[in-house]
């Protein structure tokens, strides 16, 4: 194995000149993946020249490769971070034991689920984000939407790798089926509920790629503490390329508050949508909505299948290694479960069953630590207001407290409540075609800004802002 | 599991519901269709302990849908065919709710699977005989019992949409084995090969789309876009193949019954039944009162008559006062049953019915209904004694009680009892291996059936002995002593054995595959229920939903 990655047909550091069945899986796809990639990937762009960022090894410095690639020509590929000699199972009943290279037949079905469950993502939120280019609000953004859609259209391949080389015939068939799914799409859609919700404007996209991407970003934290060595390995190298998409998302919103508030400087009554800004209020919302449908990707409060992926060693918990226990027996977690009418009852989980809320636990700290630097930019410019990330009891649709109605603190409500007051706390369909109407021209120009964001503070791998990030060539 | 045995007090289980009440099923119905949606309220478990999670089921549920698919025979004979389908989005059901069967008793676990199994093939029975078809529109997972509910369906259809899938996740996830005739269904109904039967058995997340119909899982698959219309349309096109039944339906008041609990005894007091049980003894007195009325004399009478019709309303009566005497009385070993009446009038009664059975459907309805009620009666776990004393009735229909009786004894005296059978004993009311009980009593010397068919006068005890009709004909000096002994020897032999050997000897001839889920119930299913690796303190269904897995002992038995 090398850190490595050769420039082959389809760019690998897992030896695939070796394993020509596996090469010949691989091939078969690839022409599929790029009609899907055609078909569903960003609208109107497959020609023009993009400033990207590309692995040529997974080193850390292995990342500083930028240069101008069409999409269709990205060097997608499969990289796994080098093996580690002796890696032993670090928690669950199988402790101690020397990880697995193969997959175990015991485990192969839940391995495989998991392995498509994550890989339904990565396509998913290309689909979902395919329009937005086309309402750009400068070349400089432009360019970081392509880099996130390339990268998760190489995860995608980073869990096809895993279904081909290790699932057989089902795992090729699994992973035909991750291309024939769409988002939002009812007949066929993804798996997952968040990746259906549609991303048709930039305020959410900042949103799902600081939410939504950060859910993604404790999977694989997860995944990457698996006793199965290739999954663990793999996930491994996605995370380098997560951190970006969650860059994107928070200096998008950074960039959007600054303006904000920059505008509501300029109004007599501090009325930054008379400007033709995003109001705090409203952007308090998406907030509100993008957090709370995050949530829920991390499955139920109590889960036995959770439960069953710590015990056996497929799926640990975020940083296992910082925890001092790796058994998580006769331990619990306290919940507070929905009881009759409008009451919350304490609740003892056995930890290993509450893992999913563990893992969302750690979620919820790290979504907090951007929100304050955000409210540092509203403090800075003297505002009072304050983003905060509602309860997470608040609008979920799976777990423990679907079904049931919360207000952002987190009480309890009725139904009637909920529904008078739902549109102070989601984005109604007035707040969605406000937000869209700011957004209707694309700006290609190099340097300029939409109304309503502020200028990042620096470009990318050094280059001036202003630099053309995104060579047009229609 | 084995603490909750004894914990957990086993509340009383009550049959009586109607449409207004259920909390976990809808029923609609337009023109030739039924929409049977199940839509289970988590927060109403049969019992407390427990949340009903993704349509899962229990006995509260299934009461519900039992009373639904009686009612759709008696009350809506308008309706053709009847689409079970969900209420819940992207699940159609998850079978019978394992935290419940985690935590009932032993018995209560198999006296719920054999009434959840009496009731699926009540449903497949309706589509067979009552020209009302169920098909199984699955708009979302179907796994466990929920595919097994499916199976008993005429068709099923299955959403094309990714996630919607079906799945026997119990041996793989749960050490056990489907409860309700799913795997007999799988190869013996819908012939699915056998290997491909077994991968399916073993993949716990089950079998999507186009691969569940090229397998022979499900019939059709189709887009979630056109789901509702394909199966509407497909149900129209079944309905309209059955031939339609003249309205109206007769309405199914609740079954009056009063109940009194004094001295050890606990009686229960119906029209034309009535149940003492005596809690010491743990024997139970049946007893059955023939018709005092003459049958209805017209199919506009019978019509207007309705639930009052004399053997509808006992059958009905006995169905509840069995189904109480299951799941409320479980350690009554014995029923002894006796009948009051005229059995020329019974056997008139008979006669009537079958001849209008011939023509109106309410009249076929009522003898599928008793032919139901009697495989019940032979299908429960205890041991059945008749005893035929003067004043007794067992001709026709109330014969049949004599005849799945484990044995009976009829007293030999002057103005004794005097049998007589009815057309009633010869083909409407067959066993669940397809046979009358004549045939399976006399499958060594068929010829005997044929003659006793000529025989039309009332049999005193010595004609009924030498033609072996009843097992004992004890004298008035004998008669006392013998019956007691033979109930006191009976009540104290093993229970468990006399099960099995009691299901073992009633069930002579050939297998059906109503026989075979039955026996398969019984031995398998019971017995793996039984077993560490299902239920030990370390047994994957113990360990199902907690932190730790499952061991097994490896010994293959
Ligand atoms: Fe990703
Ligand atoms: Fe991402």
């Amino acid at each position: 194995m090398s850190a490595v990655i050769n420039s082959e047909k389809i760019p690998n550091n897992v030896d695939l000149a070796s394993d020509r069945k596996l090469g010949r899986a691989l091939e078969a796809w690839q022409p599929r993946f790029l009609d899907w990639w055609r078909e569903m990937g960003p609208e109107g762009f497959q020609e023009d020249l993009v400033y990207l960022r590309t692995a040529v090894s997974v080193d850390t410095d292995g990342w500083a490769h930028f240069d101008y690639t069409k999409m269709p020509d990205y060097r997608w590929g499969i990289f796994l971070t080098d093996r580690v000699s002796d890696r032993r199972i670090g928690f669950g009943d199988l402790m101690g034991e020397p990880v697995w290279q193969t997959v175990p037949g015991e485990h192969r079905n839940a391995l495989r689920r998991l392995i498509v469950t994550q890989g339904d993502t990565e396509p998913a939120s290309v689909e979902q984000q395919r329009r937005l280019g086309l309402v750009c609000p400068s070349a400089y953004d432009l360019r970081n939407l392509f880099q996130v859609n390339v990268e998760e259209g190489r995860h995608l391949w980073a869990m096809v790798y895993l279904l081909h080389a290790h699932f057989g015939k089902d795992g090729r068939e699994e992973a035909e089926g991750l291309l024939e799914r769409r988002s939002g799409n009812s007949d066929k859609p993804r798996i997952l509920g968040a990746f259906n919700e549609p991303c048709n404007h930039w305020l959410s996209f900042y949103m799902f790629t600081y939410f939504t991407d950060r859910d993604g970003k404790y999977q694989l934290l997860a995944l990457s503490e698996s006793g199965f060595d290739p999954l663990a390995r793999t996930t491994k190298f996605m995370l380098t390329e997560e951190a970006h998409h969650m860059f994107v998302g928070e200096t998008g919103v950074g960039r959007i508050l600054e303006r904000t508030c920059e505008l509501m400087r300029k109004n007599p009554s501090e009325d930054a949508r008379a400007e033709g800004g995003i109001d705090l209020p409203t952007i308090q919302k998406y907030v509100n909505l993008w957090y709370s449908v995050s949530l829920d990707l991390f499955g139920g409060e109590i889960s036995s299948n959770a439960a069953s992926y710590f015990a056996a060693g497929l799926k640990g918990r975020a940083h296992e290694d910082r925890y001092p226990d790796h058994m998580a027996l006769e331990q619990s977690l306290t919940l507070d479960v929905p009881g009759q009418g409008l009451e919350l009852v304490k609740q003892d989980v056995a930890l290993r069953n509450a893992m999913n809320e563990v893992l969302r636990g750690e979620y919820v700290e790290d979504s907090q630590r951007g929100l304050d630097r955000w409210n540092k930019i509203l403090e800075k410019a003297g505002q009072s207001f304050r983003l905060r990330l509602p309860s997470t009891r608040f609008h979920r649709a799976g777990g423990i407290y679907a079904g049931h109605h919360f207000d952002p603190e987190g009480r309890p409500v009725t139904r009637e409540e909920w529904e008078r007051r739902s549109g102070e706390w989601l984005p109604t369909e007035a707040d969605e075609a406000f937000v869209r109407s700011l957004m209707q021209t694309p700006i290609y120009e190099p340097g300029k800004m939409a109304h309503w964001i502020a200028p990042p503070a620096k470009g990318i791998k050094g280059m001036p802002i202003d630099f053309e990030y995104v060579k047009r060539q229609a | 599991m084995a603490a909750s045995d004894k914990d957990t007090p086993a509340p009383i289980v009550r049959f009586d519901t109607e449409p207004s009440r259920y909390r976990h099923w809808q029923l609609t119905t337009e023109g030739p269709l039924a929409r049977l949606a199940m839509k289970v309220d988590d927060a109403a478990p049969f019992r407390p302990g427990y949340a009903l999670k993704l349509n899962s089921y229990d006995l509260g549920v299934d009461i519900e849908l039992a009373d639904a698919v009686t009612r759709l025979r008696f009350e809506h004979p308008e309706v053709r065919c009847v689409v079970v389908t969900s209420a819940v989005p992207s699940c159609f059901c998850a079978g019978a709710n394992i935290y419940m069967l985690g935590s009932s008793s032993h018995d209560f676990k198999v006296n719920f699977c054999k009434f959840t199994n009496e009731t699926r093939l009540a449903l497949e029975e309706a589509g067979d005989r009552s020209g009302q078809r169920y098909v199984a529109a699955l708009n979302g997972v179907a796994s466990g019992g929920g595919y097994e509910l499916a199976l008993a369906c005429h068709a099923i259809y299955l959403q094309d949409d990714g996630s919607s899938a079906v799945s026997f996740p119990e041996t793989p996830l749960l050490a056990v084995l489907p409860g309700t005739g799913g795997l007999t269904r799988l190869v013996d109904k819908r012939k699915v090969r056998r290997d491909l039967a077994d991968v399916f058995s073993t993949l716990a997340e089950g079998v999507r789309g186009k691969r569940a119909k090229d397998w022979g899982l499900v019939d059709e698959v189709f887009p979630k876009s056109r789901f509702d219309d394909e199966v509407k349309k497909r149900a129209l096109a079944l309905a309209e193949a059955l031939p339609g039944k003249e309205g109206p339906g007769v309405k199914l008041p609740p079954v009056a019954v009063e109940r009194r609990d004094e001295g050890g005894k606990s009686s229960a007091e119906y029209r034309h039944v009535s149940v003492v049980v005596d809690r010491h003894k743990r024997v139970a007195e049946l007893t059955l009162r023939g018709p005092s009325d003459e049958p209805a004399p017209s199919p506009a009478a019978f019509r207007e008559r309705g639930v009052d019709n004399w053997a509808f309303a006992l059958f009905r009566e006995l169905d509840a006062a069995l189904l109480d005497l299951r799941f409320n009385f479980p350690e009554v070993g014995l029923i002894v049953v006796r009948t009051v009446g005229d059995p020329e009038r019974v056997r008139a009664h008979d006669r009537a019915l079958l001849a209008l059975a011939e023509t109106d459907w309410l009249a076929r309805e009522v003898v599928l209904h008793m032919a139901r009620v009697l495989k019940r009666f032979e299908l429960s776990a205890r041991s059945i004694f008749a005893t035929l004393e003067p004043g007794s009735c067992f001709a026709g229909s109330l014969f049949e009680v004599a005849l799945l009786a484990d044995r009976s004894y009829m007293l030999d005296a002057e103005g004794g009892p005097r049998i007589g059978l009815s057309p009633a004993n010869f083909g409407p009311l067959r066993m669940a291996n397809g046979l009358t009980r004549l045939e399976t009593r006399f499958l060594a010397t068929p010829a005997r059936v044929a003659a006793l068919a000529g025989e039309t006068e009332l049999l005193d005890a010595a004609g009924a002995a030498e033609r072996g009709l009843v097992t004992f004909t004890p004298d008035d000096i004998d008669w006392e002593d013998d019956v007691r002994i033979a109930i006191e020897e009976r009540a104290s032999l093993s229970p468990d054995a006399l099960t099995g050997m009691e299901a073992n000897l009633r069930f002579a001839g050939p297998e059906t595959m109503e026989t075979k889920i039955f026996a398969r119930l019984s031995a398998w299913q019971n017995w793996i229920f039984q077993r560490p690796n299902a239920t030990g303190p370390r047994g994957a269904l113990t360990m199902y939903g907690r932190p730790e897995r499952p061991e097994f002992d490896w010994r293959r038995t």
